[in-house]
Order: C-alpha cells, then structure tokens, then sequence
C-alpha cells in the first residue's frame, strides 16, 4: 500500500529514571550513607558491566514515554498530534526522525523525511545570518544548490535582508527566531514533521508562519505530522488528529473532534456532581440528588461549542409535592456575575414538566448561539414559589463553551477572549427599508 | 476584560481563502530526481525498529556528504571571527613554533640529527604530524559532545561529526606543511622523490586519529570520563612518539613492539619523506603501524555505529 506515508506499529520507549531517597527526620546515620553508597556503587558497577546506562541516584525506575503507539498516515495527509506537557509527543517525533531508537515496535516511513523539532538548530551565535543560513539549511538537509536557489525567498520572507551580515549573536530573540524559522520553512521533503515551533515572533510574523505552514501543508500536498498547543492552528491545517496522554493514544478522529475532547479533559471537569441521599442539598421534602451538563449524545462533559444545544439536567427526589415547587438554576460566569435565572415555572403552566413522587430527572435546554465562549457556572435552585428556598447552592458545576459562530467567515474563533459580552446571540441584520 | 481587542484570528480565513487560489500540486522533485506520481515507485522506504542494522547509513553518509565540510567550514570560520588579524593567525602560530624550535633545538641545543640536514628540519618534519594527530584526536574525541544540540534535534549520520573534527586539523596541517616547506627554501634543502609518498603517511596518520577518536568520543557520550583520559595520552605519547628524537635511539629488540604505536610509523615516514630519504625507515615497523592504524579504525568505526542509535538518550 504505498499511499501510506507512514505506519507506526507498537511504538515503545522507556528511559531508566533515578530516585535519591530524600532524608528523612534531618539527620543521617553514618552507618546508613555509608551502606547506601556502597549499594549504588556496586549496582553501577554491575551495569557498566553489563553495558547498561549508568544512572545517578538511589533507585532506578523505567519510565514508559511511550507505549504501543500505533497509527497510520496517507501521503498527502496532515495529521495532528495533541497532548498535555509529558505526554509522549516529543519523543514520538524523535523516534519518526530517527533521532533515537524505539524498544520495541517499527515504524515504516515511505519518503524523505525532515524534522523540525526546533528552530536554529545549529546555529553559530558568530556566524553572519547569511553563513547560517547555509549552515542551518545543511544541517536540515538542503543541498548547497538548493539553499542557492531559495536563498533570496528565505530572506524575504524572514524580513533580516539588513542585518544578514552581522553575527547573529547581535540579532534580536525576535529576528533570530524569524530567520530560523524561515531557513526551516523551505524545506521541500516528502514528510514533514513539526514540533510546535509556529509560535515564534510577533503576531504579526506567526499570522505567516501559519499561513506558511498551510501553503507547505495543504498547498503541496506533502505529508506533515504537526504537533502544537495551537489547538486553532491544528484544527485549521490538521484532517485527522491523535491524541496521547502518558505515553498511549487515546484519541485518532477528526481533528475537531479530538480538539474538543482534548479541552474538555483540560477544563478537569466531570460534567456532573451527584449527591447521596444523606448529604444531597435540600430538605426532608424535596432534594437534590444530582445535576449534569451535556450535549444532545447524552453524554455529561465540561466543555461544548457555543453552536451546540447544552442541556442542563437536574435529578431530584420529592418526598411531598408542593404546587409552587420551583426547579432551576442560575447561570453565572466566573466572576459571578449572573447571566440567568431559569425555572420550569417560567414556562406556561401546560408546559410544565409533572413533579412525581420519588426520583425526578429533568433537563432544560439552553439553545445554541446564545452564549458567547468562556467558563460558566450552574448554581442549582430549588424553591417553594415566594415562600422559601429548598435549594441554593453556588457554583456546584463548572463547563466551558467554545465561541463558535461557525456561520460566520470571521468568527471561526476558539478565542472567545476576543468577543466581549455574555451572550453572543446572532442577530438579523438587514438593510432598513426606509 | 473591558478592552475591546480585534480578533487576531479572524483574517487567518482570508488568507487560507487566498491561498487556496494559489493551490495546485507541485510536482516533487527529490534532490533533482523525479518522484513518480503513481505508486510511489523509485520512492524511498526505510523501515526504524530497535536494532535493525542500519542498511541505508552508506548511502545516508553519501546524501548527507555536503555536512562534512559544512561543518568542517564552520569550526574553521569560527576561529577567527571578530579578530583584527584573522586567518593569518592560522599561518602566525605554526610559523612562531617553527622559529623556536630551530632556535631552541638547532642553535641552542646543538643536539645531533639523523644525517646532513639541519636539526630543526627533522624535529618540525616530526612535529607535524604528531600535532595533526593529537589536535584530531582532542577534537574528535570532544565532538559529539560539543555538537550535542544537533544529535539531540536532527537527524543526519553521526559518523560525520568526528569526521569533520578530524577535517579540521588536516586543514591546519595543511598550513602547518606549507610553513615546512618555508623552511625548506630557508635551509636551501631540496626534498627527493620520496616527496610524493607524503599523502600516503597523512593518510595513514588520518586513519589512527580517526578511528581512536571514534571509539572515544563514542564511549565519551555514555561515560564522561574518558574527557580526562584523552590529555593525558596526548601528553603521554608527546614524549613516546619519536618527535623530539629520532626512531632509531630504539634498541633493535624493540623496534618492532615499539612500532605498535602507529604514530611511530607516520613519524618516521614523514621524516624520510621530507628529508629525502636520509633517516633511515624501518619497513617492518611501517607495516606494523599500517596494520594498527587502519584495525583502530575498522574498530573505532564499529564501536561508533554499534552505540550510534543511544546517542540522542544518552547525551
């Protein structure tokens, strides 16, 4: 099958991990330190004659970073890889650039491959920046002749052309990191694999960068790994995405979906708190047993796109029914200002949800584009109408809405940072008539 | 919160929209070498597992050649950045250790020499290619560790790194030679045909500090030690090695034991080489040093590629 780029089948690395026993009580017996070095040395005696590393410290750990990684990637295809710091990434992409050696499993990689796994490497702080480009296109894999020829666009394009000759010990963090990236985004392989290197420079050079980044990724149709905290710039230039998480995968789909997954795990948020009977809020009448929030799957998450129906449930157990039994909730943000209240009340009375004996499970919908992104805040209310509260709980759940105004070419945003406002409801705009 | 900022992702549409007029596939050359569009046919595959023989390191070594003096031209080029004089320090040093020696051996010392010519020949004629030699095998055998922030982040045949240190000093010794060769004019010494064979004594000379600086500077990434032991065998082989004498203070029974330092066998045959056949060469104990050198590095070469794939980790 040759429209495989690459195959990555039970990918395993560990490295050897030393621990130093702390002391403990603030003193040390002599007879103790001395009992322990003597251990240490003999152990790294054995392993130097066994050929094993040597390893500093007093026990010694193996560390998996990764763990029967297995996936697949057409030529052609953009592939994301996303996880929190530690999870395996940079060492995947080590292993993809030949860079170390796997423990066990293979990886079969059909084209040439360069890495970018970080920008100026090898650069000589004493070189000029028109030596280290050559230097630096080398290293990565260009040919004399082709940095030639691509000398002058690489130039260009990382906006030093005044300051090429002077040692690149002078340049500014701003102008080292453009020239970098630049040499580094001329390479022309047939698999491109890239290590969170896009946020370099000012926003105005990164707006190039990605933009560069796309054109080499989607324009040329080469096959590119791209791992990066960017989660925009990996939905926007990434078809499929894995996810790994200490050193496994726990994720291969579509990019957005992967996204998705990935914000909601970060938020650390459950999508639901339960109660017992005996400690459930309320009274001897009326308490509140649990309150979720999910998606139309049914599933309870923290985090969702504004685009997207939120159902809020709320589970209750009734031990008298009341008439003007009040069920509902606040909405808050995170600096407690509250957006709204809800009740089932505030419907007509025909549309009323019936309060049975035992346990309740009722759910309200708050439609999609209302809210504007960010983090909200469910504060559940339950009440006998006007005359007193049964519930009022604070703050019991959190979940995060990403802005998505999917309908519009310029607000394709995850950054609702850049929206003001709490509700973000899409309005009818027309010309007047008169 | 209060500050209306303009969404700075918003126009990443246009310029995607932009882009996508500009789109169309590029035809992939690959270093001038049409792929074709098919199958993938003529393409490139290469298989990474734990401990699979790396069959396509020669042909890598090959691709990547255009690195050895890349970074050959970069420890070079470096040297004499910011200085007033520049690369006339390359020809200033050897030039100074030139004058003194002949001072110091030939006129102070007056110490005897191997034949008719003058003292300070013979013990610059030795010099050299013990500096060439103990020059690579220092830098060699540091160069993986001072290159460490490219064996960590990309890949390319490590081989070429002690390879390029070892480029380094041939180019220093180069000048150094042509400083002899000064010297030469200034004694009035006419070198014989013997001349010719020189490349083949620097070859041999390549060889040993190559392969000796393999094996070190590959052991060097796992046990640091051997950073010590590197200046003290330099230091050690000054005084064994016959530069400041002639080879033939050696008792006979010994010459050919003694001629396992390979050393001794380029010594000698740089001497005879440049003073054109009048020191005396010891055929069996040049053998011997051929046969030294060139197992150093057969073995050195080994070692290097058997530990090559735990570098990244272990650096």
């Amino acid at each position: 099958m040759s429209d495989i780029a690459i195959t990555a089948e039970n990918l395993s690395k560990s490295y050897l991990v030393g621990h130093r026993f702390t002391q403990r009580e603030g003193y040390s017996v002599l007879r103790d330190v001395i009992a322990r070095e003597a251990r240490n040395f003999a152990r790294k005696t054995f392993d130097f004659m066994r050929g094993i590393q040597i390893v500093q410290g007093d026990e010694v750990e193996q560390f998996w970073a990764l763990r029967d990684v297995s996936f697949e990637v057409k030529r052609g295809e953009v592939l994301g890889i996303i996880g929190r710091n530690g999870a395996g990434k940079s060492t995947l992409l080590k292993i993809l650039s030949r860079i170390t050696e796997p423990d066990r499993g293979r990886v079969t990689l059909r084209g040439r491959v360069a890495s970018l796994l970080e920008v100026g490497t090898g650069f000589h702080p004493e070189l000029t920046g028109r030596e280290n480009i050559f230097l630096n296109g080398a290293i990565l894999g260009m040919t004399r002749a082709e940095i030639k020829t691509k000398f002058d666009e690489i130039v260009a394009f990382s906006e030093v052309e005044r300051f090429l000759d002077t040692p690149v010990k002078r340049y500014s963090s701003g102008m080292y990191v453009r020239l970098a990236f630049s040499v580094a985004a001329h390479l022309e392989p047939e698999i491109l694999i890239v290590d969170e290197v896009l946020a370099v420079g000012d926003a105005e050079f990164q707006k190039k960068c990605l933009g560069k980044m796309h054109s080499v990724a989607v324009g040329e149709n080469r096959t590119v790994l791209f791992v990066s905290h960017n989660l925009q710039a990996v939905q926007s230039l990434c078809d499929r995405a894995i996810m790994l998480e200490t050193g496994t995968i726990v994720m291969q789909d579509a990019s957005r979906s992967v996204v998705a997954r990935y914000l909601a795990q970060a938020q650390s948020s459950s999508g639901e708190r339960v109660w017992n009977r005996d400690t459930a809020p309320g009274n001897e009448n009326v308490a509140l047993l649990a309150i979720r929030v999910f998606s139309s799957d049914g599933r309870p998450s923290g985090a969702f796109d504004s685009d997207q129906d939120v159902f809020i449930g709320l589970d209750f157990f009734v031990q008298e029914t009341n008439a003007s039994l009040c069920v509902g909730f606040d909405l808050t943000n995170c600096e407690g200002v509250t957006i709204f209240r809800t009740y089932q009340t505030d419907l007509p009375q025909e549309h009323w949800p019936p309060v049975k004996m035992g346990q309740n499970r009722w759910r309200c919908k708050i439609p999609k584009g209302l809210l504007n992104g960010g983090d909200f805040l469910l504060s559940p209310r339950i009440s006998i109408h006007n005359v007193s509260w049964i519930v009022h709980e604070d703050a019991v759940l959190k979940f995060h809405l990403n802005l998505r105004h999917g309908v519009s070419p310029f607000w394709n945003s995850l950054s609702e940072k850049n929206r003001p406002g709490l509700v973000a409801p899409i309005l009818d705009w027309s010309v007047a008539v008169h | 919160m209060s500050q209306d900022r303009l969404a700075t992702h918003a126009p990443m549409s246009i310029a995607s929209a932009k882009l996508l007029k500009d789109m169309n596939v590029i035809p992939r050359t690959d270093r001038g070498r049409p792929l074709s569009q098919d199958t993938g046919a003529g393409g490139y595959e290469l298989i990474v597992e734990s401990g699979r023989a790396e069959r396509h390191y020669w042909r890598d070594l090959w691709q990547y050649r255009e690195l050895f003096q890349v970074l050959a031209w970069r420890d070079i080029s470096v040297r004499y950045k910011q200085t007033v004089i520049g690369a006339a320090w390359a020809l200033i040093r050897p030039f100074l250790t030139m004058v003194v020696f002949t001072i110091v051996f030939g006129k102070l010392a007056k110490l005897p020499s191997d034949g008719a010519e003058p003292y300070a020949l013979m013990v610059f004629a030795g010099m050299l290619p013990w500096s060439f030699f103990a020059t690579a095998l220092a830098d060699a055998s540091n160069s993986l560790i001072g290159n460490a922030n490219l064996i960590s982040k990309v890949y390319f045949p490590r081989l070429i790194v002690p390879v390029a240190a070892v480029m380094v000093a041939f180019v220093d010794f180069v000048v150094s030679f042509a400083i002899l060769a000064g010297l030469m004019v200034w004694y009035q010494f006419m070198p014989g045909w013997q001349l010719l064979l020189l490349p083949a004594f620097a070859g041999i000379a390549f060889m040993a500090s190559l392969g000796v600086g393999a094996w070190v500077t590959a052991l060097n990434v796992k046990y640091r030690d051997f950073r010590y032991v590197i200046p003290f065998i330099v230091q050690l082989g000054l005084y064994v090695s016959p530069v400041g004498f002639s080879s033939a203070i050696v008792p006979d029974e010994w010459r050919l034991v003694y001629s396992l330092n390979p050393m001794v066998g380029v010594i000698d045959g740089f001497r005879w080489c440049v003073l054109r056949g009048e020191s005396q060469l010891y055929w069996p104990g040049l053998w011997l040093s051929v046969a030294v050198s060139s197992f150093f590095l057969w073995s050195g070469i080994r070692q290097f590629r058997k530990m090559e794939k735990s570098f990244a980790d272990l650096i």
